[in-house]
């Protein structure tokens, strides 16, 4: 499903993916941007989930697993291989013996221990603790019962046993920069978040803040002949008219466009062949309180999926730069169902469907959202008529996306429009749902159906992987008829890449997120 | 002198106190905070327990009173805290920001006191004519432009069209790199100088003393330079050292369009992520500069006009 889309998303790419056949140029400089702030949080990666900083940490460090984006799925990174036993709960990792710090030394099994031990530190907040949290013993070292994690288990320098508390795919958990492994000699330093040293295809030269993060090849990356560009420069750039100016004037390789530049880009055909783009795993939806009466009403929460014109508010308000949503799952998801319909734009239905639910004239309810452009206030506002078309009044609550995040989290509103990851692991996005998940976590909506609860257990233990395909769908598919939310759409993420940058994945959890060293840049590129 | 000093260095603490206590208690009443910013680009649900973890880590959870008084026991010391971001003392993220800030508002500065004062000078000298038009033009577009859209066109212009200047980045630090952004920013108080300038001297112009000395039968030249251009001075230095200090705060805007890596870039994403400490010791050091250029500038006062000291 995941390759179909990649051929039909990056069909942009055409041109690049033909260049792709010749032989990658050794040297040159990859000059990428980080567009989502003016600075890095941090560069100690353990302490930063924020996409911003994944993007310079993907040429720095690396993880146990990495993303696979031709695939849409994890696969092994510092290991060759994951011998599963023990009913899917215990994995023993032969290591890879030629991966090597940047300080010259090579990882064994105890970087790797240390690593998970430091990011389960209970005296310290490191957001990763919530995957490491899945080894058995992780939560002890949190919870300061234990010093080290007992589900982690050095065999030899080489071989690592790791016993899980469930039976979940590890590749899903430490596939991201926030479990990257750090050397355990080095980590503990002060001077090491001054210069990171990592495992990654690129070493670190040095971070101005504000500006930009510069690396350099290291010659003993594991991956033979990679990475191929000597340098890679990632630059902070955050205002998109800038990058704009930056991109057409070749200072800068790869740009994240807005909806505005999306349609200036596909109309100028200058430019026109320089868009990569995917559908990424995130969701945008308006989530409904049930604990504000009219939305604990499945009537109601289906009228409102009914009266929205989402197609039009797709094509003229983010134009075109998203998919529609037909539930909760996206199109990239491993387990997306493609017969699944979106609910119609039916004023009618929907005026029918609340007067069956009790509220045939209406009823009015204030909706918390951000000024995001894409997902934000111009939405609101596009729909706040449509709404008073079948009677519902909405009144608006502006607010910062950083306290969007809070209000949500305390459940501290009758409705609030959001972007929220709903992948790779289908599991995961969809065990948000599960009744046993607090609203503080992430089921802000308090759903509670324990059919869906049943269908989500049962994937989650069955060894059957169409069977469980087949499970997560009839969830989602649970979903979309429970309507907790609107259904509003799948977020496309676009980039423009200059011509000579070749390689570029289309990496579905995050498209500014690449494998770096397998990144070149054609004799063509400006820098040298 | 040294008195005149002391009491105006003197002034300028219950200012700096306000500014405290102020930046403190707005920011801990602000909804949002560092650990719900943590998750505000939804890649991932909150982690509760990694949130409350940090709340306790960073004292988020303490009573303001006792934030308060762990703020200002630290800031006594010289100790702006640490940031929620980065881990790192605030005074060492300022420290590497403050000097690219600088380096735009001198050079900002200069352009507009290089251009800004002599076009006020010679609109006034010429008033009505063709010359004075264009000044004052020139001043009030100036004035009129959002620098954001201005920064836009210099850089289409500059970097896209003619290809002479980067559009963007810090770069080495050298010249090239600044030239777009000093502009930018100087354009405004460039503009605002020139305005000044040209009514100060226009007022001079027409002053007894001027008439006096004309009269004597000094040269208009002499008595240009030793009459009017030393009276207009106490003005014209009066507009320098306001717009030297706004151009700390102005500086955000434009830092931020060329990815100018200064102060005023560093206190946007503190407060949109909410990292109070950088976010305090940031205002507090554009409200210090302030200060410290209108402190000497009035002691610049005094050198010019020995009235103003004994005042």
């Amino acid at each position: 499903m995941f390759k179909k889309i990649a051929i039909v998303a990056g069909l942009a790419l055409a041109l690049s993916v033909t260049a792709e056949a010749q032989t990658p140029r050794k040297g040159g400089t990859i000059r990428m941007t980080a567009p989502y702030g003016s600075s890095f949080s941090s560069m100690d990666i353990h302490t930063t989930q924020r996409a911003q900083d994944e993007i310079f940490a993907k040429g720095l460090h690396r993880s146990l697993y990495t993303w696979n984006s031709a695939d849409g799925k994890p696969v092994l990174e510092l290991a060759k291989e994951d011998i599963v036993s023990g009913g899917g709960l215990v994995h023993t990792f032969k290591l890879r013996d030629d991966a090597y710090f940047h300080h010259g030394r090579r990882m064994t099994a105890d970087d790797i221990i240390w690593s998970y031990n430091r990011i389960m530190d209970g005296t310290k907040a490191y957001p990763g603790a919530r995957f490491v949290r899945v080894i058995e013993g992780a939560a002890a070292v949190e919870k300061g019962q234990a010093k080290e994690i007992s589900g982690l288990k050095k065999i030899d320098d080489f071989t690592l046993e790791m016993k899980l508390t469930e039976k979940v795919d590890p590749g899903f958990y430490f596939f991201n920069a926030i479990t990257s492994i750090y050397p355990a000699d080095e980590g503990a330093k002060e001077s090491f978040i001054q210069k990171p040293i990592g495992l990654g295809p690129f070493k670190f030269v040095e971070h101005v803040p504000g500006s930009r993060v510069v690396l350099e090849r290291w010659d003993r990356f594991y991956k033979s002949g990679k990475p191929y560009a000597d340098k890679l420069i990632v630059s902070l750039m955050s205002e998109a008219a800038a990058r704009d100016v930056a991109f057409r004037n070749k200072e800068i390789d790869t740009s994240v466009l807005g909806p505005a530049q999306y349609v200036a880009y596909q109309a100028d055909p200058g430019l026109k062949g320089t868009i990569a783009e995917v559908p990424e795993v995130f969701t945008r939806y308006m989530g409904m309180n049930p604990g504000y009466k009219p939305f604990a009403d499945k009537r109601v929460r289906q009228a409102i999926n009914h009266a929205i014109d989402t197609d039009l508010i797709i094509s003229k308000l983010v134009k075109g730069k998203a998919y529609r949503a037909t539930s909760w799952l996206p199109l990239t998801s491993p387990v997306y169902d493609k017969s699944m319909k979106p609910y119609a734009f039916d004023p009618a239905k929907a005026k029918a469907l609340l007067a069956d639910a009790g509220y045939p004239t209406g009823f009015e309810f204030e909706w918390t959202t951000s000024q995001n452009e894409s997902w934000g206030l111009p939405i609101v506002e596009a729909i706040i008529p449509m709404l008073d078309r079948v009677g519902i009044k909405v009144k608006v609550k502006q607010v910062e996306t950083a306290v969007l995040a809070e209000t949500i989290r305390k459940g501290d509103f009758q409705a609030y429009v959001y972007s929220q990851a709903t992948g790779p692991d289908p599991q995961a996005a969809l065990k948000c749902f599960h009744s046993s998940t607090p609203q503080s976590a992430c089921n802000y909506w308090n759903f509670k159906n324990a059919e869906f609860d049943k269908m989500v257990d049962e994937a989650g233990q069955t060894d059957d992987a169409a069977k469980r395909v087949q499970l997560l769908q009839k969830a989602n598919a649970l979903l979309y008829e429970e309507a907790p939310v609107w259904f509003f759409n799948y977020n496309k993420a676009v980039m423009a890449v200059q011509p000579w940058l070749k390689g570029i994945q289309l990496n579905a959890t995050e498209l500014t997120h690449q494998n770096v060293e397998d990144l070149w840049v054609d004799e063509t590129s400006p820098a040298k | 002198m040294l008195s005149f000093a002391i009491r105006r260095i003197l002034q300028t603490v219950p200012t700096v106190l306000a500014v405290v206590l102020v930046i403190f208690v707005l920011f801990s009443v602000v909804p949002g905070s560092i650990v719900s910013s943590m998750n505000d680009d939804g890649r991932g649900p909150a982690d509760a327990q990694v949130m409350e973890r940090m709340k306790k880590q960073l004292g988020l959870d303490d009573p303001v009173y006792i934030r308060f008084g762990s703020y200002i026991a630290k800031l006594a010391t010289g100790d702006f805290g640490t940031s929620f971001r980065t881990r790192e003392p605030v005074t060492t993220m300022i420290a590497k920001r403050m000097w690219p800030t600088l380096q735009l508002i001198f050079a900002s500065m200069i352009f507009a006191i290089v251009i800004g004062v002599p076009l006020g000078f010679v609109a006034a000298l010429r008033p009505g004519s063709f010359v004075d038009t264009i000044s004052m033009v020139v001043a009030v577009s100036g004035l009129s432009m959002a620098k954001f859209w201005l920064g836009l066109l210099l850089m289409y212009l500059f970097a896209l069209k003619l290809g002479w200047l980067p559009s963007f980045g810090y770069g080495d630090g050298s010249l090239k790199y600044l030239i777009l952004p000093a502009v930018t920013l100087g354009v405004s108080p460039m503009a605002l100088l020139a305005r000044t300038t040209r009514a100060a001297v226009l007022e001079i112009m027409t002053a007894d003393f001027v008439r006096t000395a004309r009269s004597k039968g000094m040269s208009e030249t002499r008595v240009v330079k030793w009459h009017v251009m030393r009276n207009a001075l106490v003005l014209i230095l009066t507009t320098i050292g306001l717009q030297f200090g706004a151009l700390m705060g102005q500086a955000v805007v434009v830092e931020k369009l060329f990815s100018w890596p200064g102060i005023g870039s560093l206190l946007v994403d503190s407060v949109l992520q909410r990292d109070i400490p950088a976010v305090q010791g940031s205002i507090l050091v554009v409200v210090l500069f302030f200060l410290t250029i209108n402190t000497l500038i009035d002691l610049l006062y005094g050198v010019i006009d020995p009235r103003i000291r004994y005042a």
